[in-house]
């Protein structure tokens, strides 16, 4: 048994080197490790649950399931092709539209800013992501759909109306309100854990880049950025997992009709919108096993986007840098 | 000295651009804020604080339900997810460097990433069904599920951050490991725990989706657990999709307070925060 103290030793690894030690503390190690296993425990029960729930629908439907337009609980008919493809379009959007701006801002507050504007716009910006989402979709409904249907739509409508994807009469409530608000929402989360990825970079790359006279702006994209890439996948993907399973902004505003169109004007419907709406007030089991297998979907896809997002970014800030929340 | 120039330009640009990224990311804050007090002001009464909702189409009343409501779920869930979350993070700190840490720490990163709604579900079938009703029970355990995983990390984290030394004090007294950590390491790490379990409480008071077919809601003040009970953001979310303006200014009422809510918890934590984080 190693006894050397190592004042860097993690308490863990301390504890490690002690060995066993008297009844009570294994009695405690034990306890505190059952806590633990409990995360583990309820994300495979989660898992389980919702396959079992599902498992009327998975049998009646089987892959048919996925391409399907029906939705008709009165004959008990489901498909879930309009809910998928209202949560890819609306998220992908969004991440269109959030993407240069939350990068923007990453680098502004990590690289770019005075070092002591720095932490007051890191909080705002975080303060945007704690802003309850029903919040967003009460606002979304009041304030912004109005303002699209009476000023951007219009201006769309006449610009580029001759294109599928303006065409139509501009309503407020739709798609582009949806994509909108999915973007506004997803914008901290890219932003600030893109934040943390470049500030895990190593102060060395920076001087280097400058030592041999790159400009600031150099330094970051040519020095800074590639160390940081992969990291910042992860973000992106990780604002693209929260978009497609956010909830309740995307149900206040995307109009809920199960259609499949190109126009942003016109009203959509997502996979936890639908869940949102008609879970509680279930016609029957099949019709509950069908809607538990839509969230199945949304699960099982962002429960991977996650898994990939956090190996992208443990690789850029190794160690216990990596711990963020 | 041309090639000079036109880096130093690029340059310039790239400050000034990406600043204003900074500040079209901040227009959404300042515009949801500012509305939520033009709207919702107006609609703050001593009525609104303590009356029931009147019956549907009836214009007063306030929701005094939903904020009793709001508040027993998520002192519930506090009591069901705070010890667990901080005993687990007390063996990820303490004992957990190893595979199985590493599985929790995994697991505990990517539920925070899981839709809110499939929580919903899972509690749905795990309560809802076996009980054969939508309960108050229901939706704490589903906001429990949600904050666990937050105050696991932020206390595994914050106890890190207490020096060896101190443990190594109370060890060389003859104080068991487990007295030490109770005793000596949880204290000291305690007001940074107590700002991530206000993180978390922030977090979860504003959770509409998981409480739709958990907690359902309700008009009534009630405090029995095994009954459907109101929370302000499902309510919230009822009287905004409804059609009735009076509705509609009770809705930004209720925002307003759960903004305020939400963001004093956040700028407190973060106030607090600032002294141990950087200490060391």
């Amino acid at each position: 048994m190693n006894l050397s103290r190592n004042p860097d030793a993690t308490p863990a690894e301390a504890s490690a080197s002690r060995g066993g030690g008297n009844l009570g503390d294994q009695l405690f190690r034990i306890l505190t490790a059952v806590f633990a296993g409990l995360t583990v425990l309820v994300l495979a029960a989660m898992a389980l649950q919702m396959l079992r729930t599902s498992a009327a629908s998975l049998k009646a439907f089987g892959w048919g399931f996925l391409t399907s337009r029906d939705w008709d609980p009165v004959l008990d008919a489901y498909g879930a092709l309009p809910y998928i493809f209202g949560t890819l379009a609306s998220s992908l959007i969004a991440l269109a539209i959030a993407l240069p701006v939350a990068l923007g801002t990453a680098i502004y507050l990590a690289e770019l800013a005075p070092l002591w504007v720095r932490r007051p716009l890191g909080i705002l910006v975080e303060l945007l992501a704690a802003i309850p989402s029903v919040i967003y979709g009460l606002w979304g409904i009041f304030v912004m759909s109005p303002w699209l249907r009476e000023t951007i739509q219009p201006f769309f409508q006449k610009t580029l109306g001759w294109t599928p994807f303006f065409s139509g009469v501009p309503r407020g409530f739709g798609m582009m309100a949806g994509c909108l608000v999915l973007a506004i929402m997803i914008l901290p989360t890219i932003a600030s854990v893109s934040r943390d990825v470049l500030l895990a970079v190593p102060n060395t790359i920076r001087e280097g880049a400058l030592a041999l006279g790159a400009t600031r702006w150099e330094m970051v994209r040519k020095a800074v950025l590639p160390c940081a890439k992969s990291g910042i996948l992860g973000a992106v993907i990780l604002g693209l997992g929260r978009a497609l399973g956010e909830t309740m902004a995307v149900t206040m505003v995307i109009g809920n009709r199960a259609d499949i169109s190109w126009s942003m004007f016109g009203p959509g419907h997502s996979l936890a919108s639908v869940i949102a709406n008609e879970y509680a007030e279930a016609s029957g089991d099949l019709h509950l096993s069908a809607l538990t297998e839509l969230g199945l979907i949304l699960f099982g896809v962002t429960l991977l986007l996650n898994i990939v997002a956090r190996i992208l970014i443990w690789r850029v800030s190794r160690g216990p840098a990596g711990a963020r929340n | 000295m041309d090639g000079y120039l036109r880096r130093k330009t690029f340059d310039i640009l790239a400050r000034w651009g990406s600043l204003a990224m900074v500040l079209v990311a901040l227009v959404p804050l300042i515009a949801v804020l500012g509305y939520l007090v033009m709207k919702g002001a107006g609609g703050l009464s001593w009525a609104f604080f303590t009356q029931l909702p009147k019956p549907v189409g009836e214009v007063g009343g306030g929701m005094a339900n939903a904020l009793t409501g709001s508040a027993i779920l998520v002192g519930l869930a506090c009591l069901i997810g705070l010890p667990v979350g901080i005993l687990g993070g007390i063996y990820l700190a303490e004992f957990g460097d190893n595979a199985f840490g590493k599985v929790v720490r995994f697991c505990a990163d990517v539920m925070s990433g899981v839709p809110s709604i499939a929580v919903g579900i899972f509690v749905y079938g795990l309560v809802v069904l076996s009980m054969r009703r939508f309960s108050a029970l229901a939706g704490a355990i589903a906001l429990a599920i949600l904050m666990q995983p937050i105050v696991m990390r932020t206390t595994e984290e914050l106890l890190r951050l207490v020096p060896m030394t101190l443990r190594e004090a109370g060890l060389a007294l003859g104080l068991p490991k487990w007295r030490v950590i109770l005793g000596v390491v949880l204290r000291t790490g305690a007001s940074g725990i107590a700002t991530g379990i206000m993180l978390a409480i922030a977090r979860v008071a504003g959770e509409t989706a998981p409480l739709l077919f958990t907690a359902f809601g309700s008009r009534f003040i009630s405090l029995k657990l095994d009954q459907p009970m109101g929370s302000l953001p499902v309510q919230i979310y009822t009287y905004a999709v409804s059609p009735y303006e009076d509705w509609h200014r009770q809705a930004w009422a209720a925002a307003l307070v759960l903004v305020g809510l939400v963001l004093a918890l956040n700028l407190l934590a973060r106030v607090l925060t600032r002294q141990p984080g950087q200490g060391r």
